[in-house]
């Protein structure tokens, strides 16, 4: 049979095809119940985002994070750093223009409906559209500059948008992954494209968004520090190179914190917030070492939670050297040819290795970040990429021996 | 290439399908799912005497006798199931061991639809996997089938798959197989006879009349005619036979042809006769003395009255139809060497007339169209381009359907991946050169205009209150873009048949 003439229509066709598939698909997960859905008294994640637009939407921001009359920390208290709250203000905001009844203060506690379980699933599809999407569009022509790798660029394309875990965690269970996940993906695309401040300041908002993307971070900061010293000829310019993404990344922090630096006891209590130690090592159940050690030996009855915490933070570290002095390595863009690949790599094996020695997660943690999808092999890509996957060490030597 | 290749794609093509429909099963249903869950009920509690007379629910029996023996052998399945399901008097029963049950139901029902398809590839002997790949795409995953099956909810899948392996067993030429599928068919839900008249002069011609040489007169073979008879009869006999022997004839017959006021249904399918009562409803406005009472200004959806226009007897519907299916089989009997597609052809055409001329006519029969257009669609460009429009029309006509809110967008992007496969598949089959087709700047005006239409009718229209006294005002915009896109692609498909 003859090889199909590519034609310039053909790949917007089929990319529309494959996103609106995609839509579709989380769509049509969005039909089934939410997290707590008609589970009084406590519910579940959707109440807790809920609670949160009514919270910050009715109250003055200094008393988001504390505990006021007004304000029932026990009660789905916010616990995520201040970009999540101003999105939540800016979805309440939405709310009240659509139906009050959802966002009162006090009165919409547990309230559930038809209308706004379709109002709240599309805020999660907005962002998700709007973010997620839009980085893995560019992402995928990115990758495959080749005007003949149509096929390749489709298939990326659809396998990083329809990883299972973060449509059901996000558009299932109820959660915003996407829009952290998707500011950290743009973080990658910019770092990996030399736009090192513009990646930077993304990530640094990703951050705000969640804490969570803490388990990137050291990826991000060795292979930035790498990459100034590579291409800084001299110790001044070096000096000025991370100066500025200090500047940048610092700055950004300034702005999303801006309102809680007021006093030194408002801003520790929104780190009380979002770092809850007291929870303890892990909550409910969770795909790690702590928690699959502990089927064995009862790791919370035998130590007290502060050794707890040293050993989890030790561990982790011990686990993120490997692949961060292999990132601090990593030659300069100009010189490889798959650059981009090493980076990412190594911020999912940071991840995954996090996730296996970080001390207190529960069981909604970011899936397995998509980006680790970069492969000629789409196969191996996918199973790296299912829920909560513990990915081998021989999986890392493939990504750096890809050509 | 192996037979088992088409198999396989065949099968991954279902199970993804199957995945998605698995997804959809919270999704609205609509009064359907009561009817046929009433019908589980009515077969397993009551013995066939009683089928077509009981009537504590108001959604009587009004399929033919196998679909009930069909819901006969699903109620013993559902009462091991929820016992609850099959109690007569456990109206809108809606737990959800009911839905799981029902939607799971007319899920593996649709193992027939596979399995014709997998027998038309295997006919077909594709040399390649993307042919196999858009074929059982196309079917198995079409737009109409899960908006109407698996959202709506009915039990269009078998049947449809019947009615592909009865076409399919034309194109082997085993027709005696062929007519008794159809006949098996007819007994599951007589809407199909609306195609009857091409396995009628079809079968007349090939199997009864012996093949000739050009320039001899062709014999009727007795023998043949009496056998195919006989499997129809047959078939007939023992659907129809017990309800004769009951006495019920004329009570089962009534119930299959109940008298239905109303030239249009309540929401109205993209025929001639929606084209009619928007002109009827345009000379009204315009101030045209209105002729007989009722008002369209009102705007509550319900039964519409002529206005201006003359009114339409039911009779005359069936003389129109059969005017326009005449030349279609005419040509299928006159045609030397017609072969299976050109009775696929013909069977298309007889299913446009019955639904561009018919009384009451549901828009869902649009499917009795678009089905088995996905098969002939693959034999000319031509053919996809009219499939490829049509497709546009007939599936959003079906929008109305689903009017619930979540369903909004889920239908948008249920069109949306296939018409793009639609789109693409030609262009991706250019191995076969009489697959290339371009698109004409006719053909991006009305899908623009319907796309327009569309985004008026699901997020402007009621929007705020936004016009929304006037309630009829985006199904008529809807059923009047989609008739005028159905009557277009009728007058292209019949031409292109008429000139070979």
């Amino acid at each position: 049979m003859a090889e199909p003439v590519l034609v310039p229509g053909l790949e917007l066709c089929l990319s529309i095809g494959v996103l609106s598939t995609v839509i579709l698909v989380r769509l049509a997960v969005s039909l089934h119940p939410y997290s707590g859905e008609g589970q009084p008294p406590m519910y579940g994640d959707y109440e807790a985002q809920r609670h949160w637009m009514e919270i910050t939407y009715n109250l003055p921001i200094h008393e988001w994070y504390e505990n006021t009359t007004d304000n029932r920390l026990q009660y789905w208290g916010l616990d995520y750093p201040p970009l999540t709250a101003y999105h939540s203000w800016l979805c309440g905001a939405v709310a009240s223009r659509i139906n009050p009844s959802w966002v009162s203060l006090h009165l919409s506690r547990g309230f559930e409906s038809y209308h706004h379980k379709l109002f709240m699933r599309y805020t999660v599809l907005a962002v998700d559209v709007l973010v997620y999407f839009t980085a893995a569009v560019v992402f995928s022509r990115l990758v495959y500059r080749n005007k003949d790798a149509m096929w390749e660029r489709i298939s990326l394309l659809g396998l990083l948008l329809l990883t299972p875990a973060l449509i059901i965690i996000d558009h299932g269970h109820f959660q915003y992954n996407c829009a952290s996940l998707g500011l950290t993906f743009w973080a990658i695309i910019a770092v990996t494209t030399d736009h090192n401040v513009t990646g930077s300041v993304l990530f640094a908002l990703a951050l705000n968004y969640k804490q969570m993307e803490l388990y990137h971070a050291v990826p991000f900061f060795c292979y930035l520090l790498g990459k100034s010293v590579a291409g800084s000829g001299s110790g001044g310019e070096f000096l000025k190179r991370v100066g500025l993404l200090g500047v940048a990344v610092g700055g950004t922090f300034v702005a999303c914190w801006f309102p809680f630096l007021g006093s030194w006891d408002q801003t520790l209590q929104v780190v009380h917030r979002l770092f809850p130690f007291a929870r303890g090592l892990y909550e409910d159940k969770v795909a790690n070492v702590w928690c699959s050690l502990s089927v064995l030996v009862k790791l919370r009855r035998l130590f007290s939670l502060s050794t707890l915490v040293k050993v989890t933070a030790v561990s982790t570290v011990t686990a993120l050297v490997p692949s961060s002095w292999n990132l601090y390595e990593t030659p300069p863009l100009s010189d490889s040819s798959w650059p981009w690949l090493t980076p990412p790599s190594s911020s999912s094996c940071s991840r995954t290795k996090s996730t296996r020695s970080r001390f207190s997660w529960h069981s909604s943690p970011a899936p397995s970040s998509p980006l680790t999808t970069l492969t000629s092999s789409p196969g191996s890509s996918y199973w790296q990429s299912s829920p909560c996957t513990l990915s081998s060490p021989r999986t890392d030597w493939f990504w750096h021996a890809a050509p | 290439m192996s037979l088992s290749q088409t198999t396989i794609t065949s099968t991954v093509v279902f199970a993804v399908a199957t995945c998605l429909k698995l997804l959809l099963i919270p999704s609205y249903h609509s009064t359907d799912f009561e009817v046929h869950r009433n019908w589980l009920a009515l077969t397993h509690s009551l013995p066939p005497s009683e089928w077509y007379y009981e009537e504590t629910s108001k959604w009587t029996l009004d399929y033919p006798p196998f679909f009930a023996w069909f819901e006969w052998v699903l109620s013993w399945l559902a009462a091991v199931a929820d016992p609850n399901i099959v109690k007569i008097d456990n109206l809108d029963y809606g737990a959800p061991s009911c839905v799981l049950f029902q939607r799971i139901s007319v899920i593996m029902s649709d193992l027939v639809l596979l399995y014709a398809v997998i027998q038309y590839c295997k006919w077909k002997k594709f040399d390649g996997d993307l042919q196999s790949f858009v074929i059982s795409a196309l079917v198995l995953l079409n737009t109409g089938l899960l908006l109407v099956d698996h959202i709506h909810f009915q039990y269009n899948g078998f049947l449809y798959g019947i009615l592909l392996l009865s076409i399919v067993k034309m194109l082997q030429q085993k027709h005696v197989q062929a007519a008794g599928l159809f006949a098996l068919l007819l007994n599951l839900k007589h809407i199909y006879i609306y195609v009857a008249p091409a396995f009628f002069v079809y079968l007349l011609k090939h199997h009864c009349f012996s093949s000739t040489t050009s320039g001899s007169t062709r014999r009727f073979l007795h023998v043949k005619f009496i056998e195919l008879a006989a499997v129809v009869v047959c078939i007939f006999t023992l659907s129809f036979g017990p309800f004769i022997y009951y006495g019920q004839l004329s009570q089962v017959l009534s119930r299959l042809f109940p008298f239905k006021r109303g030239l249009c249904h309540a929401y109205w399918a993209p025929n001639f006769w929606t084209l009619y009562s928007a002109l009827d409803i345009l000379l009204a406005t315009i101030g045209f003395s209105p002729g007989e009472g009722g008002s369209m200004t009102s705007g509550i959806v319900g039964e519409m009255k002529l206005q201006v226009l003359p009114s339409i007897p039911p009779v005359l519907t069936l003389i129109l139809t059969a005017t326009a299916t005449m030349p279609s089989l005419m040509k299928l009997w006159k045609k030397h060497n017609t072969c299976g597609l050109d009775f696929l052809h013909c069977l298309i055409l007889c299913g446009y007339a019955s639904f561009m001329f018919g009384w009451h006519v549901h828009e869902k029969a649009i499917m009795m169209v678009t089905m088995p257009m996905c098969l002939l669609a693959m034999e000319d460009g031509r053919l996809w381009r009219i499939f490829t429009i049509l497709s546009t029309a007939a599936h959003i006509s079906l929008f109305p359907l689903l009017f619930n809110t979540a369903e909004k967008l889920i239908k948008v992007f249920l069109f949306v991946p296939y018409i793009m496969m639609a789109l693409t598949s030609s262009t991706l089959l250019k191995g076969n050169h009489l697959l290339q087709w371009e698109l004409k700047s006719l053909d991006v005006v009305y899908t623009a205009g319907c796309v327009l239409v569309q985004i008026y009718c699901l997020f402007i229209h009621g929007v705020g209150g936004y016009l929304s006294y006037l309630e009829f005002l985006p199904l008529l915009f809807t059923s009047v873009t989609c008739a005028l896109g159905v009557t277009w692609t009728w007058f292209l498909t019949i031409t292109l048949y008429l000139a070979t």
